[in-house]
């Protein structure tokens, strides 16, 4: 339900401007608040209101000190070791990989930055603790050397993955240069039917935009579907918008998300949350705004979904079968033949006849208390057949997990219950799949070598991966839940 | 950071679409440090190398009329994926300095600039006929002028590429970035004076 004015009496005025104005987007709003200087050809200074840092921000904080400098804004930025740390609650033996997490607490420390280090409960993956800790607001614009900070976009937030050099830019001046994207909507209306969640509309929409359609672009995501879901379902629709090519994913903030956020940590409170609450209001896009491009997809046409190739818009209906490139032509055919050998699929084979050797279940995709409940609820009551991995997305949702009992559920099925981190999503800390080993995955990547040398990975819901965990091969979960 | 201005050099063709970062840089080499020596065997390492190191015969680079290649062409979405500039970092460091794509992946088209690399976008045609030729003719040469916006494939033709200002002007001069912006200073600090007006709230939660 919108919370903004309607549209036959609002009149709209630019901030601080008052003159009479065509009607906004979201990212308009956000993006022109947030201009410190105009540079040439539409670039522009752009202000970061929020940095976060994991252990992959280490070489900027190298370079920052043999610059000089420091960092300009400490108490906008927060540190988290996520893609380092073991995730079996050791520490790490390989030198390099200790050397990743030790170097972030020592910069951190050095620089005055909040640091959630690997003994601190609320460590986690950088963008589950970000919401988590009410650090991710509607309207802000935030940055991480990360690609799947689209995440943070579920709140309203102009949020977005940026390189080394930039981290240190950002370090530095609080700013990055930046160039307007185009911004496109994806609509999505309708219900989700039966073991239908916000991964299968994602990776719907991915395999309608394509991994390219998203280039240049911020993505809106709007619609009936979207205004239903919970903010932990928004996290993982925005999460994927890179898997489209865009940088960014928006969800424009309404009750949903202020319930989510009052209390947090880090959020405002008491007058300042009033203010910021009427300011959160007005961030939506106005009725009438233009947008690039726009998209539909209807609820009721996405199926619980799963990947089959190597690019996360290989995806397809669970009750499909894997595509036969002689259908396709020129490069796409080339890219579906080198695709099937890598994955060791034939065309034509049902998806529900691909066996299985592993389960993971985490990510910055889909690692949070709701992925874990729907995972939990397949998975009661049944035994894993092959090797599965729980990995909760921070310290915090892994104890709200075993307050209800989700980790005794998952131990009595015989699913390893781990600490928190990136763990098999990208493997960075040694934590890998075997070489052809295939992996029923809750992540964001299918890519070649993504989870490990050689790993094939086939991306799918939380319940869709416990389904495949309980079954060994992949499954339609809705023939094992009423 | 290193300028680009003109570069006449070999030009590899990939033609497989959505050559992701992964590919480009395999995760486990990121914590390896970028002035340490052999960061150019990073590159595409996994799809370059044999498990016993030995070099991969059909890999475009392995092949002898493109090792001392310096210009990629690629096909649609080059880039796409993590924002690891470490993938940039590994084609710097094997010797390219120069993508020619349809469409880059917005996070490494960044980090190219960054870093000194030209990354050119032409239309999807004009690309599959500049990977034609090379295919045609190995080790064959195109040419790049960034100050005219010009690539020339190996048959003289010419085609006009798009680059903004800013980018084009910090590639030219190979400015430092972080040295531009702390000219900036002043219109910085007037902004966070401002934003502590409009939107207190963004650190009242802050203890």
């Amino acid at each position: 339900m919108s919370r903004g004015p309607s549209a036959s009496t609002v009149v709209y005025f630019r901030p601080g401007g008052g003159a009479l104005s065509t009607p906004r987007t979201m990212f308009e709003k956000i993006w022109s608040r947030h201009v410190v200087a105009e540079g040439p050809g539409g670039h522009v200074l752009l202000y970061v209101d929020r940095h976060l840092l994991h252990e992959g921000s280490t070489s900027a904080f190298e370079r920052l000190a043999k610059a000089g400098r420091r960092v300009r804004r400490p108490d906008l930025a927060i540190a988290t070791a996520d893609h380092y740390v073991l995730t079996s609650g050791a520490v790490a033996t390989d030198p390099e990989i200790l050397g990743m997490v030790e170097s972030l607490g020592r910069h951190t420390a050095v620089q005055g930055i909040v640091h959630f280090g690997p003994s601190d409960a609320r460590r986690g993956i950088v963008h589950v603790i970000g919401p988590e800790q009410g650090l991710t607001l509607p309207g802000i614009t935030l940055v991480c050397g990360d690609s799947h900070t689209a995440t943070h976009g579920a709140f309203g937030a102009l949020a977005f993955g940026i390189g080394s050099t930039e981290v240190e830019h950002v370090m530095t001046t609080q700013t990055l240069w930046q160039k307007k994207p185009r911004v496109m909507r994806v609509t999505v209306e309708g219900r989700l039917g039966l073991g239908v969640t916000a991964k299968d509309v994602i990776l719907a929409v991915i395999a309608k935009v394509g991994a390219a359609g998203g280039v240049g672009h911020a993505i809106e995501y709007a619609g009936s579907t979207i205004r239903a879901m919970s903010m932990d379902e928004r996290m993982t629709v925005c999460n994927m918008s890179i898997e489209a090519g865009a940088r960014a994913g928006m969800v424009a903030p309404d009750e949903t998300t202020f319930a989510y956020l009052e209390g947090r940590p880090f959020a405002p409170k008491g007058d300042a949350w009033a203010r910021a609450l009427a300011s959160w209001k007005t961030a939506p896009s106005d009725p009438g705004a233009g947008f690039d491009r726009d998209v539909h997809l209807a609820a009721s046409e996405i199926a619980p979904t799963v990947t089959w190739g190597t690019s996360p818009q290989d995806a397809l209906p669970i009750t499909g079968r894997v595509p036969d490139p002689a259908a396709a032509e020129g490069a796409r055919r080339e890219s579906m033949v080198r695709a099937l050998a890598y994955m060791g699929l034939t065309a034509g084979a049902r998806l529900t006849d691909v066996k299985v050797d592993r389960v993971f279940i985490g990510s910055c995709t889909n690692s949070r208390l709701e992925d874990l409940r729907a995972a939990a609820r397949v998975v009661k009551g049944r035994h894993a057949v092959v090797p599965a991995w729980v990995v909760p997305g921070s310290g915090l949702v892994k104890r709200a997990a075993e307050a209800e009992g989700l980790d005794r559920v998952f131990v009595a099925a015989g699913f390893e219950w781990r600490e928190a981190g990136c763990s098999m999503c990208v493997g960075m800390n040694g934590e890998t799949a075997g070489e052809t080993e295939r992996v029923a995955s809750t992540s964001n990547r299918n890519f070649e070598g993504r989870q490990g040398k050689g790993a094939r990975t086939h991306l799918m819901s939380p319940a869709m991966a416990a389904a495949a965990a309980v079954t060994g091969r992949l499954t339609d979960v809705r023939t094992l839940v009423s | 950071m290193q300028p680009f201005t003109r570069l006449s050099a070999v030009a590899a063709p990939i033609d497989l679409p959505n050559i992701d970062t992964d590919r480009i840089i395999p995760a486990r080499f990121l914590r390896k440090p970028k002035d340490g020596s052999g960061y150019a065997s990073f590159l595409f390492h996994d799809v370059r190398f044999n498990a016993d190191g030995s070099e991969k015969t059909e890999f475009v680079l392995n092949r002898a009329p493109y090792r001392g290649a310096k210009i990629l062409v690629t096909a649609e979405n080059f880039g796409c994926g993590s924002s690891r500039e470490m993938a940039v970092w590994a084609l710097d460091a094997w010797g390219i300095r120069a993508v020619i794509a349809p469409s880059l992946g917005d996070i490494f088209r960044q980090n190219c600039v960054k870093n000194g690399l030209l990354p050119v976008v032409l239309p999807g045609e004009s690309v599959a006929t500049l990977r034609r030729q090379l295919h045609e003719r190995p080790g064959a040469t195109i040419a790049l002028n960034l100050e005219t916006q010009k690539v020339t494939g190996p048959d003289g033709v010419g085609y006009r590429f798009e680059i903004d200002p800013f980018r084009k002007q910090m590639l030219l001069t190979g400015q430092d970035e972080i040295a531009l912006t702390l000219g900036y200073e002043v219109a910085i600090a007037a902004f966070e004076r401002r934003q502590r007006v409009e939107m207190p709230w963004l650190t009242a939660g802050r203890e």
